[in-house]
């Protein structure tokens, strides 16, 4: 599973059928059930810094109709080559373009850099696909709205300390909004544009 | 006891069997052969091509012999089939300028460069039921003369002679817009521009648009159109591969394509000017390409500052009515069981009723 | 995996018939039809072997959906025996492989037109409705680009005027089923065409409950746990439809019943809509007043003509 250091390029899913449905199914419990774990049952070698569930997801989701937006440690790295190859999806330069973007919690580009959709296509948004150190250990927040019942208490680690107060902004904008899903090794969490957080 | 489910696949099966039966006709006679349709209904293949979005002649043919000639059935059949086919290429633009023509007429000039080709035509047939056709063993091979003369190789479109003295406007791609539209890969879009317009035509019904294009001529609908052109025959279908950079040429295609030059009185930025009306069509099919460029020009009435007031003119009703394999299927999923919501209008229907007659009573007793 | 050796399709086609780049289009489209409730997500819609008007739309949120390792159920009128239900079924055992099952608890995925199971659906579970007309202001505005613009503002007004007609013709709201909803606070939604009995239904599933329509070429969601709300008014609230008969095999007082004519002479009974519901309750022990008339049965579970 560790990566080579060289150019030489990791194979994709084993099975490219069941494993992007299977992949995809996690994701759709993600946004489904917001801040509850899921796991993508799937085993990919993704080179670093791509985790598991980030790289299935991709796979999953990506192709020549997805403009895709990488931090610059992915964009200069291997995954850019693996993801292009794989996936056939533009690399853009432009956060504004991109209908996904790659990201890490350390190093992320404030939320208003991404497309909000339109009024009357509010669908046409960025979905932020967020690394983070932990999806269990960090501070705590109690997130309400569709999906959930009632409320529920989630601890995204490694976030930027403002980052509660753009969600908020980005709730402001609603029907408009990005969408975020949180991913730590094979695990991922979703957090739709409906949800409102208390942090 | 309760076999409903067992019974249901049952009769589907049966019914499947019944069709197959049906379809085949008396056993007493030969089967039909696809190169038999294909050849000899070669008309009613074209219209399955195009409306089918698939150039393929042999599986067209065999989608009419599966669905005995119901030509919606067999573009339905075909359409289907198409989505299960991989995308390779996105094709050059045709350039029928050099088609190998059949046929080309004009009817806007008495003689043009390149001249006037009759070709296969019905257009002068009397339309006497030919009792020759239906003799015991046919009518053998028929062979029409070969000209003298090759046809020019230049042959200009009449609309373009036009442009020359700036009395048409000009028919120049979008820089903008590299790509066309393709509805086959996105849903439709309002407000419309010309490439989408123009897809969904040629994909369109031929008997809704042909009535639409009538409907201009008789009224609703102010265009003063001209054939300026009609040809048909052979084009060059042309790919340019990633790993080559160049062109090459994947093969061969039958198109009809109609120009037709409408009249435009200008409007307070533009002179007074023709304007276009577009068609084209896979294989031989004139009524459809002349129909699709009177829609087209009836269509573009928003580009040309005119009051969009017809039928004909209305983009979204055209447009989200021209298909007749949603048409079809919409009209006939009325055949599904509905007994649920019938059940609630029944309801409805009975306590409405109730009601009335309670106010008629009350009023009568007042 | 060993359930994924496990099924075996038509290998003519792709699993689940759809090929893998139609399939990540429509999963990107559900992702965001979940992250905008209500809302009509365009989507480019494919041609399918069944006609327009006849599933499609649900068809293909399934085929997208739908793994090796789950069982899938298909109801149309609320029964699992009915012509299109059959065919959709059949479709997906060819193409797919999968368990398919009649019990509502066993199913991982349940397709449906026009009614919504009796019994409670579970979390991760998924609803697919098929959708005839997504736009529930369609009958009243039919452009495409005016309704989109409603949405857009949230404009409503000419819905409640539309069931203030009503309510000035008859006294009442006089729509049945379609009955439009509001979904979590924003978006005016159609239900497709559920009798307005199911509409209650929708709010707070744990169930993920997803729209197809093929023709339209949209997808709209409702997620677990969202607020759905059936148009009214104060004065007028939303009520649903009921009976003064129970289901004539199983005894049933709170399920949705179909009216089924036992002559030409206004003979009638009154049975479940939803036959797993019934059988259930039937295999239960519960009874209704012609449970042991095997006429009664008989006409209620009808095979189809052969």
């Amino acid at each position: 599973m560790t990566p080579s250091a060289s150019n030489d390029l990791l194979p994709g899913f084993a099975d490219p059928v069941f494993d992007a449905q299977s992949a995809f199914r996690a994701t759709l419990d993600a946004m489904s059930y917001p801040g509850r774990v899921q796991t993508v049952p799937t085993s990919l070698a993704t080179p670093e810094p791509l985790g598991i569930a980030a790289g299935s997801l991709a796979l999953a989701l990506f192709d020549f109709d997805t403009p895709v937006w990488l931090e610059p440690v992915l964009a200069e790295g291997p995954a850019a080559g693996y993801l292009r190859f794989h996936c056939g999806c533009p690399v853009v330069s432009g956060m504004g373009e991109a209908r996904f973007a790659l990201v890490n919690a350390a190093s992320l580009p404030r939320l208003d850099n991404f497309g909000i959709g339109e009024d009357r296509y509010p669908d046409r948004s960025a979905t932020l696909v967020i690394a983070v150190p932990s999806l269990t250990d960090g501070p705590g927040t109690r997130w309400t709205g569709p999906g959930i019942d009632g409320s529920i208490g989630v601890q995204i680690a490694g976030l930027p300390d403002d980052f509660w107060a753009q969600w908020a902004d980005n709730r402001e904008l609603y029907p408009q909004g990005i969408d975020v899903i949180f991913t730590c090794g094979k695990s991922l969490v979703g957090l739709p544009r409906t949800i409102n957080v208390e942090a | 006891m309760y076999v409903a489910v067992k019974g249901g696949e049952k009769a589907i099966l049966n019914s499947h069997k019944l069709i197959a039966e049906t379809r085949r006709g008396n056993s007493e006679r030969p089967e039909i052969t696809i190169e038999q349709i294909a050849d000899q209904l070669g008309l009613s293949v074209d219209r399955v091509m195009a409306e089918g979005s698939l150039y393929d002649r042999g599986l067209a043919a065999l989608a009419v012999k599966q669905a005995q000639g119901d030509l919606v059935e067999a573009i339905f059949l075909l359409r289907a089939y198409r989505t299960t086919l991989p995308r390779f290429a996105m094709s050059e633009p045709i350039d029928t300028a050099k088609m190998l023509v059949q046929r080309r007429v004009s009817a806007a000039y008495k003689d043009i460069p390149g001249g006037q080709v009759l070709g296969p035509t019905y257009d002068y047939t009397h339309r006497l039921l030919d009792f020759a056709l239906a003799a015991e063993g046919g009518v053998g091979m028929p062979e029409a003369p070969v000209a003298d003369e090759a046809l020019d190789d230049g042959m200009p479109h009449v609309a373009d002679l036009l442009d020359y003295e700036d009395l048409i406007e000009p028919d120049l791609p979008d820089p903008d817009q590299p790509e066309a539209f393709d509805l086959t890969r996105e849903p439709m879009s309002c407000p419309a521009e010309r490439d989408q317009r123009l897809q969904n035509l040629a994909r369109g019904d031929e008997g809704f648009v042909l009535a639409l294009a009538y409907s201009t001529q008789r009224g609703y609908g102010g265009n003063h159109p001209f054939a300026g052109e009609i040809r048909m025959g052979e084009v060059a279908v042309e790919i340019v591969p990633e790993e080559l950079g160049f062109a090459i040429d994947i093969g061969d295609m039958v198109v009809t394509e109609c120009h037709m030059i409408n009249q435009f009185e200008g409007s307070a930025d533009r002179p007074p000017q023709f304007t276009r009306g577009y068609g084209l069509t896979y294989g031989h099919n004139e009524r459809k390409a002349m129909a699709m460029a009177l829609v087209d020009r009836a269509l573009r009435a928003r580009e040309f500052g005119e009051v969009a007031k017809y039928p004909a003119q209305d983009e979204e009703f055209v447009l989200y009515h021209a298909d007749n394999v949603e048409a079809a299927g919409f009209v006939s999923h009325l055949k599904l069981p509905h007994y649920v919501d019938f059940q609630a209008e029944l309801s409805l229907i009975r306590q409405l009723r109730a009601e009335y007659e309670d106010r008629q009573q009350k009023d009568a007793a007042q | 995996m060993s359930a994924v050796s496990a099924v075996q399709w038509d290998e003519a086609y792709n699993f689940a018939y759809l090929d893998e780049q139609t399939k990540r289009m429509i999963r990107r489209t559900i992702l965001k039809a979940i992250a905008i409730p209500g809302y009509q997500v365009p989507f480019g819609g494919r041609e399918m072997p069944l006609a327009y008007g006849w599933g499609t739309g649900g068809v293909q949120v399934t085929a997208s959906v739908i793994g090796p390792d789950d069982t899938l159920k298909v109801i149309d009128q609320g029964a699992d025996d009915t012509t299109n239900a059959v065919s959709i079924r059949r479709f997906f055992e060819r193409v797919a492989g999968v368990e398919t099952t009649e019990t509502t608890e066993d199913a991982d995925i349940i397709q449906t037109r026009h009614r919504i199971p009796e019994f409670p659906l579970r979390e991760g579970q998924v609803l697919v409705y098929q959708v005839p007309q997504p736009e529930p202001l369609r009958k009243l505005e039919p452009r495409e680009t005016e309704t989109r613009k409603m949405h857009g503002y949230a404009e409503y007004g000419l819905m409640s005027v539309r069931l203030y007609e009503d309510i000035a013709r008859y006294g009442h709201i006089a729509t049945t089923y379609s009955y439009p909803v509001m979904v979590n606070g924003r978006y005016l939604m159609s239900p497709s065409p559920i009798p307005k009995f199911d509409n209650p239904k929708m709010e707070n599933n744990p169930a993920i409950q997803l729209f197809g329509a093929g023709r339209e070429k949209r997808i709209y969601a409702i997620p677990p746990y969202t607020q759905v709300k059936s148009l009214d008014f104060d004065d007028h609230p939303f009520k649903v439809q009921t009976w003064k008969e129970c289901c004539a095999l199983c005894g049933a007082k709170s399920s949705y019943l179909d009216e089924v004519i036992l002559d030409d002479r206004g003979g009638r009974m009154f049975v479940c809509s939803d036959t797993n519901f019934c059988e259930d309750r039937r295999a239960k022990g519960h009874t209704g007043p012609l449970g042991a008339d095997p006429a009664a049965l008989a006409f209620a579970h009808k095979e189809p003509a052969q």
